[in-house]
C-alpha cells in the first residue's frame, strides 16, 4: 500500500473487566477504501472498531493502552478533544437509534451542536445528507414528522445520512445491516460501495457474502489478534493463515 | 467550544450539589433529632409509664406508647398477613392466563397504597362508628391493618414474582396441586416474607394519621382489645404540644426512641433483601 | 383465596362510597359548588366553605413540587449518568433511608430546624413579621419528604434509556451534558410527569408533618410566609368535634372524600403513564 493509512493502529490492548479482549493490536486502515473486519462473535470485532472512536470512555472498567492515529494524531492522547475525535467518524449501530425527534432534527442534530444555525445552511445539509443516502424522495413531504415512524430499513438510513451531516471522514458500521430485511440491506451495500469515493470505512461483518461484495480489503480477528489483513480476494479465497482458512472455509465451499 | 464545556461543568457542579442536599438531608433530620433528644434522653423514658401530670413536667415515662404502638403495628402486621399472603399466591399461582385481570389488581393495589393514611382512619373511624367498636386498640388495629395490606401484597407479589416460572412448573407437572406448589414457592420466600413483615411494621409504628381518630389515647398500656392505646407518634405530638419545655424536651427524645426503633427496622430490612438476593441466580 | 382477593380490591370502592355517603348530608345542604368555593367556616353556624383548605393543599405540594422536582432531577440524573460505582453504592442508600423515616420525625424536625430558620433567617429579608409557622415551612418538609419517591422513580425511568441511544449522540460529537439535555431527557419525560404526578399524590395526603409546621389558620395564604390549613390537617384537627357538632362530621368525611378523589385520579393517571412505558419496553 503506498497509501497513507487514514486510521493507524499501534500495539492496541483493550481489558474490559478482568478480561483481556484485545491483543496487541496493530494495523493500518486504508484511506478511501472498504474494509471489513470479520471473525467469530465475542472475538473482539466490535471492540476494536468502538475504540476507534473512543466510545469506551463511557463504560467503567474498561483499560485501553496503546495509540490509535487518525490523521495522524493519537485519539488517546492526554490532551486529545474527544468532540472533535468523533466528529471525525460517523457510527452506525446493529440496531438504527433516531434519536426522539423528527426526520428534519435528527439530521439537523449533529450540525446544530457544532454551531450552525442559519436555517437556510440546516436545510442545505439535510437535503444534501438524505438524497445521499437515497432517503429524500421518501421523505422530503414529512421532514417534521417523527423519526420513530419510518420503517427499519428507512431508520437505518436515517442514520447514516445523520452521521454524514457532521462532515466526517471516516464511516464505522457495527453489523449496520443485520436487523434489516434483504431490500433494505442491498440499499445500505451499495451506499457504503458509492460512499467509499469520499469517506473511508471501516465495518464489522460476520455475513462473509456482504464483504466480499463491498470491501477492498479484509481483516481477519480471532481471539482478540489479527491474524490476516490483505484485499478481499486474497483473504477469502486464497488465505494464507490456517485460521482463516478455517473460517472461510464454509464460504469458498 | 470553551461554551459547550463550560456549560457542563456548570451543571455538573449543579448535579453534585443537588446530590448532596438530597442525600445529605437524611443526616440531616437524624442529626437534629439526635442533637435535641439525646440531652433528654434517660432509662425512665423506656421504662415507666406517665405519671400524674406527665404532660406538664411530672415523673414518668412513655413506655405506654412503646409498648402501645407495638402492639398495634404488630397486630395489625399479622391481620395484614393473613389477609395478604392468600392474595399475593391468588395473583400468581391462580390466575395463569388472565394477564389482563391480574394486572388490573396488581394496579389496584398500587392505587392503594398511594391512599394517604389519613383516608385509611378516616375509614377506619366509620367502620367502628357502625361496629360500634370505642377508640381502642381494636379499633387502630383494624385502621392499621386497612393502611398495610397494600403494602403487604405489593411486597410479597415483587418477591413472589422472583420465583422462577420453572420452579412453579416443576412442582406442578410432578402432579401437584396448586395449593402444594404455593406452599412450596412460600418456603422458598421466607426471607422475602420477613422482609415485607418489617417493612409493613416500620410503616405502620410510625404512622399518626391512621391511629388519630381510632385508637384512642391512655397513659396506661392497654390490657384487653377494647383499651384505648397510646401510639409513640401522638405521644410525640402531645409532648411537644406542651408549654413546658421539659416535656417538649422529652418530646424530642421520644421521637429520637422511635428514630431509632424505626432505623433498626429499616437496616434490618435492607440486610434481609440483600441476603435474599444472594441466593437468587 | 378468591374472596379474600375481591374485598381488598373492592376496598378502594368501599372507601370511596362509604366516605360519599357519610358526605352526602352536607352535600345536600350546601352543594358542591359552596363547599368547594366559600371560605367561611363556622361549624356552630353550619357553615363550611371549603376553599381556604383546598388552597392550603395546592399551596404546600405546589412549594414541596417546585422545590422537590429540580432537586431530584438533578440528583437521579448524577446518579445514573455521572456518579461512578463507589459513589452510587454510598449515596442510593441514604436516600431510600429517607423514606422509612416517619412523617412524625419530619414534623419534629420541622419544628426544630426548619421554622426557626425562616423565623430568623429567611423571612426578615421579605416580611416584616412571622412566626415561621407558614406554607414555606410546609412545603420544605413535604420536599424532603418525597425526595426518596422521585429520584427512584426517575432513576428507574433513566436507567431504561438504552445505552446504544447515547452512544448514537455521542458519537456525533455531542458533549455528555448536550446528549442528557437534548436526547435523554425528552426519552424520559414522560416518566418523569409520572414521577411528578405521583410525588403530587403523595404530597396532597400527608397529613401530621404538614400540620405541625403549617400554622392551621383557616385563611386563603397569599404569600408563602402565610400560614395554611391544608385538608388533611383539617381533617385531623378536628375529629375530636366531630361528633358533638352537627354536620360536622358530614362535612370532615366531605373533605376526606375530596382528597380521596383528588389522588385516586392522579395515582391512577400517573400509573397508567408507568405502566405504558413499561410495555414499551418490553417490546
Amino acid at each position: 500500500m503506498t497509501k497513507t493509512p487514514h486510521i493507524s493502529v499501534q500495539h492496541l490492548d483493550v481489558h474490559i473487566g478482568a478480561q483481556h479482549i484485545l491483543k496487541d493490536i496493530n494495523i493500518n486502515i486504508p484511506d478511501k477504501k472498504v474494509t471489513s473486519i470479520i471473525g467469530p462473535s465475542g472475538c473482539g470485532k466490535t471492540t476494536l472498531l468502538k475504540s476507534f472512536n473512543r466510545l469506551w470512555d463511557n463504560t467503567a472498567d474498561v483499560k485501553i493502552t496503546g495509540k490509535v492515529l487518525v490523521d495522524g494524531e493519537d485519539i488517546y492522547a492526554p490532551d486529545a478533544e474527544v468532540t472533535h475525535i468523533r466528529k471525525k467518524m460517523g457510527l452506525l449501530s446493529q440496531r438504527p437509534y433516531p434519536l426522539p425527534m423528527s426526520i428534519y432534527d435528527n439530521v439537523a442534530y449533529g450540525p446544530r451542536i457544532h454551531g450552525i444555525r442559519k436555517k437556510q445552511v440546516l436545510d442545505q445539509l439535510v437535503e444534501e445528507q438524505l438524497k445521499a443516502t437515497g432517503l429524500w424522495n421518501e421523505v422530503k413531504d414529512r421532514l417534521n414528522a417523527s423519526a420513530t415512524r419510518l420503517s427499519i430499513g428507512q431508520q437505518q438510513r436515517l442514520c447514516l445520512a445523520r452521521g454524514l451531516a457532521v462532515g466526517p471522514e471516516i464511516i464505522l458500521g457495527d453489523e449496520s445491516t443485520s436487523a434489516l430485511d434483504p431490500v433494505s440491506t442491498a440499499i445500505i451495500e451499495d451506499l457504503f460501495i458509492s460512499l467509499k469515493e469520499k469517506y473511508s470505512i471501516v465495518l464489522v461483518t460476520h455475513i462473509l457474502r456482504q464483504a466480499r461484495r463491498v470491501s477492498d480489503y479484509i481483516i481477519f480477528v480471532y481471539m482478540g489478534k489479527i491474524i490476516e489483513f490483505g484485499p478481499t480476494e486474497e483473504v477469502l479465497l486464497n488465505p494464507k493463515e490456517e485460521l482463516t482458512k478455517e473460517y472461510v472455509k464454509g464460504y469458498i465451499s | 467550544m470553551r461554551k459547550r464545556k463550560f456549560e457542563e461543568l456548570f451543571f455538573r457542579v449543579l448535579m453534585v450539589f443537588a446530590t448532596i442536599l438530597v442525600s445529605g438531608s437524611f443526616f440531616l433530620i437524624v442529626g437534629t433529632i439526635f442533637f435535641k433528644g439525646l440531652p433528654y434522653l434517660n432509662w425512665d423514658m423506656i421504662t415507666k409509664t406517665p405519671g400524674g401530670g406527665f404532660y406538664i413536667g411530672k415523673e414518668g415515662g412513655i413506655l405506654n406508647a412503646i409498648i402501645g404502638s407495638f402492639y398495634v403495628a404488630g397486630g395489625a402486621t399479622i391481620l395484614g398477613l393473613i389477609i395478604s399472603i392468600p392474595v399475593a399466591i391468588f395473583i400468581n399461582l391462580y390466575m395463569d392466563g388472565k394477564r389482563f385481570l391480574s394486572n388490573t389488581i396488581r394496579m389496584a393495589f398500587d392505587v392503594l397504597f398511594g391512599i394517604p393514611s389519613i383516608v385509611y382512619g378516616a375509614f377506619g373511624f366509620l367502620i367502628m362508628v357502625y361496629f360500634g367498636i370505642r377508640a381502642s386498640l381494636l379499633g387502630g388495629i383494624i385502621a392499621v391493618t386497612l393502611l398495610v395490606i397494600p403494602i403487604l401484597v405489593r411486597t410479597l407479589d415483587e418477591v413472589i414474582r422472583t420465583v422462577p416460572f420453572e420452579l412453579r412448573d416443576a412442582t406442578l407437572s410432578l402432579g401437584a396441586t396448586r395449593w402444594e406448589t404455593a406452599k412450596v414457592v412460600l418456603r422458598q420466600i421466607r426471607p422475602g416474607i420477613f422482609t415485607a413483615i418489617l417493612l409493613s411494621f416500620g410503616r405502620a409504628i410510625g404512622d399518626v394519621a391512621s391511629v388519630l381518630f381510632t385508637a384512642g389515647f391512655s397513659d396506661n398500656i392497654p390490657t384487653s382489645l377494647h383499651e384505648p392505646a397510646a401510639t409513640l407518634p401522638l405521644a410525640i405530638f402531645f409532648q411537644l404540644g406542651s408549654p413546658v419545655e421539659e416535656v417538649q424536651g422529652r418530646g424530642y427524645a421520644s421521637a429520637l426512641i422511635l428514630t431509632i426503633i424505626v432505623l433498626i427496622i429499616t437496616v434490618l430490612a435492607d440486610i434481609l433483601i440483600k441476603k435474599f438476593s444472594k441466593h437468587k441466580i | 383465596m378468591l374472596v379474600f382477593t375481591l374485598a381488598s380490591v373492592s376496598l378502594l370502592l368501599v372507601i370511596g362510597i362509604g366516605l360519599y355517603y357519610k358526605s352526602v348530608p352536607i352535600i345536600q345542604r350546601l352543594g358542591w359548588t359552596e363547599l368547594i368555593t366559600t371560605s367561611v367556616w363556622k361549624p356552630l353556624k353550619g357553615l363550611f366553605g371549603f376553599f381556604p383548605f383546598i388552597m392550603g393543599t395546592l399551596w404546600v405540594t405546589a412549594i414541596a413540587i417546585i422545590i422537590a422536582l429540580p432537586l431530584c432531577l438533578l440528583t437521579a440524573l448524577y446518579i445514573v449518568e455521572y456518579a461512578p460505582a463507589r459513589i452510587k453504592r454510598i449515596l442510593i442508600p441514604f436516600v431510600n433511608l429517607l423514606s422509612g423515616i416517619p412523617p412524625v420525625i419530619f414534623g419534629v424536625w420541622g419544628v426544630l430546624f426548619i421554622i426557626p430558620l425562616i423565623q430568623a433567617h429567611i423571612a426578615p429579608h421579605f416580611v416584616e413579621f412571622s412566626t415561621g409557622y407558614s406554607v414555606l415551612a410546609g412545603g420544605i418538609v413535604l420536599a424532603v419528604m418525597i425526595f426518596p419517591l422521585i429520584v427512584s422513580i426517575i432513576s428507574e425511568v433513566l436507567r431504561t434509556i438504552p445505552q446504544e441511544l447515547k452512544d448514537a449522540s455521542l458519537a456525533l460529537g455531542a458533549t455528555k451534558w448536550e446528549t442528557i439535555k437534548k436526547v435523554i431527557l425528552r426519552k424520559a419525560l414522560p416518566g418523569i410527569v409520572a414521577a411528578t404526578v405521583l410525588a403530587i399524590s403523595r404530597a396532597f395526603g400527608e397529613t401530621i408533618a404538614v400540620l405541625m409546621v403549617c400554622g392551621n389558620n383557616a385563611v386563603v395564604p397569599h404569600s408563602v410566609f402565610d400560614t395554611g390549613y391544608p385538608l388533611p390537617a383539617l381533617i385531623a384537627n378536628n375529629y375530636g368535634e366531630m361528633l358533638s357538632i352537627p354536620s360536622y362530621d358530614s362535612a370532615l368525611m366531605f373533605a376526606a372524600l375530596l382528597l380521596f378523589i383528588i389522588i385516586l385520579l392522579f395515582n391512577i393517571i400517573s400509573r397508567v403513564i408507568l405502566a405504558r412505558l413499561e410495555r414499551r419496553l418490553a417490546s
